[in-house]
Parts: C-alpha cells; structure tokens; sequence
C-alpha cells in the first residue's frame, strides 16, 4: 500500500502540490486525472523519487520512504516520451536494468537477453529485440518502455502519459492492450492523463486533480455520476451549465410533449449511437447539447423541442459541496 | 522578379562566395605549401627533422595532449550542471564559459604571467619552492586550456539542453548508479558533439600564438610550440623552414576540417534518426 500524507511542493513560490493525502491499495490500477498544469506529473515524479516534497511524507507499506532515491523504491517509470535508450537496441534497452546490477546480484548475458526476449513477448514485440528504437513506431517504442520498466520487476509501475504522444486508433488498443496486462500481473500501477476516457476506461478508481489539490477521488462511476465539485462535473464528462448552477449531462435530458424547457434547434448530427443536438435555450439564450436516441426521428435545426433534466446536480456557484436532485 | 533573373541571381551570390574563399582561404594556403616547397623536397624535409622543429612539434603535442583532455573533463562537468540543474549563479558561469572567446590570447597570457610571473602574486613563493611556470611548459598548457576552454562546453551546452534529463532518470530508476548512467547513457548520447568540441579544441591548442607566445619567452628547443617556430624562423629570413613547419599547421587545419566533416555528417545522421 501506497501511503501519501500532506504533500507539498512549491517551484520559486507557485504551489504545484498543496497537502496531498492519498492511498493506493495494493494491486489497483489508479489514475491521476486533470488539466495541464494541475500537478500531476509533478506527484508521480515525488511517488518515484525523482522529485522531494517539500513537506509531507510517502509510505510504502507503511515505511517511510520520503528521503530515498529512485533507484531504492522499486518503481517502473514509464516517462511520456518513452525516454529509450536511442544508441542500444530494444534487448539492451530492455534488459538495462539488469546488466547495470552489482556484481554479484547481476544475472549472466544470456539470461539478461533470454529475459529481455520474454518481456518483449510479454508486450507483443517478440523478435524486435535488434532494433533500434528509432527503427520503432511511436506504439512499438512505449510498449518497449513499458517492458525496460518491467524487467526489473518493480512493486510499483508509473506511467506519465502512457498513450499521450500516439494518435486515437492506437491509444485505444494499447488502452485496452494495458488493462488486460494489469489485469494479468496484479500490479500496483498509477497512470497520469488528462484525457477522462482514458481514466474512466482503465482506472479501478480516478483521483481528480486541479491546481495542486484533489478534487475527487473515487471509482469511474463514482467521479462519473457523483461529481464532488463543478470541476469534476465540468472535467470528468460533458456537462450543460444551466443558470442557477445547475448542472446536467447531454444524455440526461429527455423529451416530452408538453411542459419542460423550449429549446430551439440549432444543429444535429449523429455522435456515435446517438443524435447529439445543439440548440438554445428560448428563456435564457444558453446553449445546451443534449443526446437522443438515434433510433428515433430526428428533430430537424429551428424545430423547438420541450425537454427536461431526468438528472442534475446543483453546485452552489463558489462552493464544493452538491445537492442530488435526481 | 521572374525566375530567370533569381537563378541569375543566386549563380552570382555563388560565385561572388567562391571567388572570395578562393581568394582568402584557399590561395594562401596553397601559397604556404608552394613557399614551402620552393627548394625542393630535401629542403622541405631538412627543415621539419631539424632538432628545434623536431622539439618544437613534441611541444606542441605535448601541450595539446594536456590541455585537451583537461578541457574535455573541464567542459563535460560545466555542461552538464548547466544543462542538467539550475543553480544560483548560472547564467554567470555561463558567461564565464564566453570569457575566453572575447578577451584577447594577449590578455589570456597576461593575465598568466601577473600571477604566475617572476614579479607575479606568487612569483616570490614559486621562486621559493623552485617552481617555474612562466617562461615554461607549465605556463603554455596553462595559456592553452584558458583560451581552449569553450570549444567542448559551448558545444555540449545546448546539445545537453535540449536532450533534457528524461534519458538519465530513466537509467536511475532502472537502478543505474551515477557513473554507470553517465558512461552508457550520457556519454553515448553526446559522442558526437563531443567529438566536434574536442577536434576544434584541439584544432586551436595546437595553432595557438598569441596567449602561448606571451608566456613561452621564446627559449629555442624548449619552450617554443610549433607555431612560436614558425615566427622566430621567419623573423629569420628562413622562408623555407618557417613555411615547411606552417605547411604542417595547415595540414593539422585541413585534417581537422575532413573529421569534422565526417563528425558533423555522423551528428546529423544520429540527429535525424534519433527524432521522436
Ligand atoms: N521543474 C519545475 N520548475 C518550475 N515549475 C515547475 C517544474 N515542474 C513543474 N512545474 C510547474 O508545476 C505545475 C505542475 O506541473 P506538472 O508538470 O506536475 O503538471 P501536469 O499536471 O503534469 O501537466 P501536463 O498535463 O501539462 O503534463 C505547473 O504549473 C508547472 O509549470
Ligand atoms: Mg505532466
């Protein structure tokens, strides 16, 4: 178990990090998730130990680790731009970790490339162990990565970014490719993205983070359905923002007949499995999206329709607490 | 502007570049080889196996197999805290770096003898402890590591800058001690661009004048580098030998600009296909 306790960082007097309290439970796969700027990386790097609190302290199994470096923590550091190692092919870069071991812990040549090749199976790369990982697409180099930080067979894995640098389509294989893999080993792993799909996706729970403090922490569903704030509310999913602080999904809307708010439609177009609608509130001139069925007749634009919220919550405009309506 | 008149105008920018390198680089120096060359080869020769040329090129290697590696240690370790950590005072060791390229070697050599001459700060406790270095081969290595030292860092900084630390923070979290992270992953990753740094620094160490010439005080067979050779030979009238040793000079120059030119062709190459 991961212990984080009042952590705090500072650079040159901006608060990066302000009293971070965090548990990670042993074998979960977290997800820290949040807009630029809001901390993230920077409370990896301090989990790693390539980075110091300046106050509070990290627990590993209820021992202080706080103070140690990188190289004592048995972590897996998976870096956002993958970091390989340009001047050695994908076995060496794999089996790094291991050839660099003190003399009498360091296992023979051949077995450090008999493991490099297992690993590389392990990420679906076997027989690339020549390459170079220049010689590598974006896809192929992270899961490289991913098999260096593995080798030494840490208690922890860290990944920035995994998928930040790779385009839609191959995100989502690794995605799913990486969840498979947790599932497989069990390890204890925390992910940092500020992509929510990616987060809700993958994540046993998402801890929610915006300006150095925590916003949320909870499961998918949880951060999803129960916003704690307007910011996760806002951050975590699509959110309509309606006068008085209320807020309500696109899919939360439903159409009647009479009664309801008018809404005027502006445009429509299929999103997937549904209609996404684009229209304007007649009383305040706000804009909404709702999503219809798309087994239904689609509205045509300058229709009005009358809906109203099958769900909201009301976030009071500078509070953190909500109110359940639904 | 129409096409034709462009291409006019690029062939004469063209030619106008070549004529001038034609002009100022290339024929001198094929002027010191043909000077060299006037008596013939056995002159040629005699004048490069004389004992004060034959002393004067040990020197000259001698020196340069000092200061370089020095530099090379000297300019690897401020790179690197310049590139890899922010301190304070920075952005005045960098300037520091420069000092050398904008003072004058006169200077350099100067500044030498006013602590290290006999009338220097520590004359009197050299002079005591029968240390000489001005006037010696003390001083020259001194004089050349000063105005050599920004070749191998000014090189290294921005190469180190942009490549950022990911690479070695990997290594560390793999376990990696700090020399082993700087000997397979550090090293590996600026060769080329050292290499560069070393081929000019060592370019200059071996063709300095002006620093070296304050310092060496210009003893025969002792204290003259290659290049105080040529001058004193030519102070003497003695076209032939003065060219001959010059001709060497050059050779050094144009061997330097082939590496280089194989380094900067490498570097590129290891650039492109390095890119993320
Ligand atoms: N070494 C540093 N020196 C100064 N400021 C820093 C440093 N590292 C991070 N910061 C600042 O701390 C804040 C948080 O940075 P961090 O990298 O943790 O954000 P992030 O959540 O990972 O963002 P992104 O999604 O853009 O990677 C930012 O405002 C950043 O400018
Ligand atoms: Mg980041």
């Amino acid at each position: 178990m991961i212990t984080l306790d009042g952590i705090t960082k500072t650079f040159g007097g901006y608060r990066a990090l302000d009293n971070i309290d965090l548990e990670v439970k042993d074998g979960e796969f977290l997800a820290l998730l949040g807009p630029s700027g809001s901390g993230k990386t920077t409370l990896l790097r301090i989990i790693a130990g390539l980075a110091f609190p300046d106050a509070g302290t990290v627990a590993f199994d209820g021992e202080d680790v706080t103070g140690l470096k990188v190289a004592d923590r048995k972590v897996g550091f998976v870096f956002q731009h993958y970091a390989l190692f340009k001047h050695m092919t994908v076995a060496d870069n794999v089996g790094f970790g291991l050839s660099v071991r003190k003399r009498g812990q360091r296992p023979p040549k051949a077995q450090i490339r008999a493991r490099a090749e297992e690993l590389l199976e392990l990420v679906q790369l076997g027989g690339l162990g020549n390459r170079y990982p220049a010689q590598l697409s974006g896809g192929q180099r992270q899961r490289v990565a991913l098999a260096r930080a593995l080798a030494v067979e840490p208690q922890l894995l860290l990944l920035d970014e995994p998928f930040g640098a790779l385009d839609a389509k191959v995100r989502k294989t690794l995605r799913r490719w990486l969840r498979d893999l947790h599932k497989q080993m069990g390890l204890t792993s925390i992910f940092v993205t500020h992509d929510q799909e990616e987060a809700l996706e993958l994540a046993d729970r998402v801890v929610v983070m915006d300006h150095g403090v925590i916003e949320q922490i909870g499961t998918p569903e949880q951060v999803y359905m129960e916003p704690a704030t307007a910011f996760v509310s806002d951050f975590v999913g699509e959110t309509n923002h309606l006068p008085g602080g209320i807020h309500v999904r696109p899919h939360e809307f439903r159409i009647v007949e009479d009664g309801g708010q008018p809404v005027i439609v502006e445009s429509i177009f299929r999103k997937g499995g549904v209609w996404r609608i684009e229209g304007s509130l007649a009383s305040h001139a706000e804009v909404v999206e709702l999503d219809l069925d798309a087994t239904l007749a689609p509205p045509s634009p300058g229709d009005t329709i009358r809906i109203v919220p099958r769900r909201l919550k009301t976030f009071p405009q500078s509070g953190a607490t909500s109110h359940d309506q639904a | 502007m129409n096409t034709l008149s462009i291409l006019r105008a690029r062939h004469l920018l063209i030619a106008a570049a070549l004529a001038f390198i034609a002009l100022f680089l290339v024929l001198p120096l094929a002027a010191v080889f043909m000077a060299a060359l006037e008596k013939g080869l056995e002159a040629y020769a005699a004048a490069l196996v004389e004992p004060d040329a034959l002393a004067a090129i040990r020197l000259t290697l001698l020196v340069a197999a000092i200061s370089v590696p020095l530099n090379i240690v000297f300019g690897i370790v401020a790179a690197w805290s310049i590139a890899k950590f922010d301190f304070p005072g920075k952005s005045l060791l960098v300037t520091f770096i420069d000092l050398p390229f904008s003072v004058s070697p006169v200077v350099a050599g100067l500044i030498y003898v006013l602590m290290f001459g006999a009338q220097g700060w520590f004359g009197p406790w050299l002079a005591e402890h029968d240390i000489q270095i001005i006037f010696a081969v003390p001083g020259i290595v001194l004089a050349t590591v000063f105005v050599t030292f920004p070749f191998v860092a000014r090189e290294l900084i921005p190469l180190m800058s942009e490549q950022g630390r990911d690479d070695e923070e990997a290594a560390l979290s793999l376990g990696a001690s700090g020399l082993q992270t700087f000997l397979r992953v550090t090293l590996p990753n600026i060769r080329w661009g050292l290499l560069y740094g070393v081929l000019l620094c060592n370019a200059r160490a071996m063709g300095e004048f002006g620093a070296v010439s304050v310092v060496s005080g210009h003893l025969r067979g002792l204290t003259n580098t290659m290049p105080l050779h040529v001058e004193i030979l030519y102070n003497e009238y003695n076209f032939v030998a003065a060219f001959a040793v010059a001709s060497l000079l050059a050779l050094l120059a144009l061997v330097t600009l082939v590496l280089k030119s194989i380094v900067e062709w490498r570097f590129a190459y290891h650039r492109r296909s390095a890119g993320h």
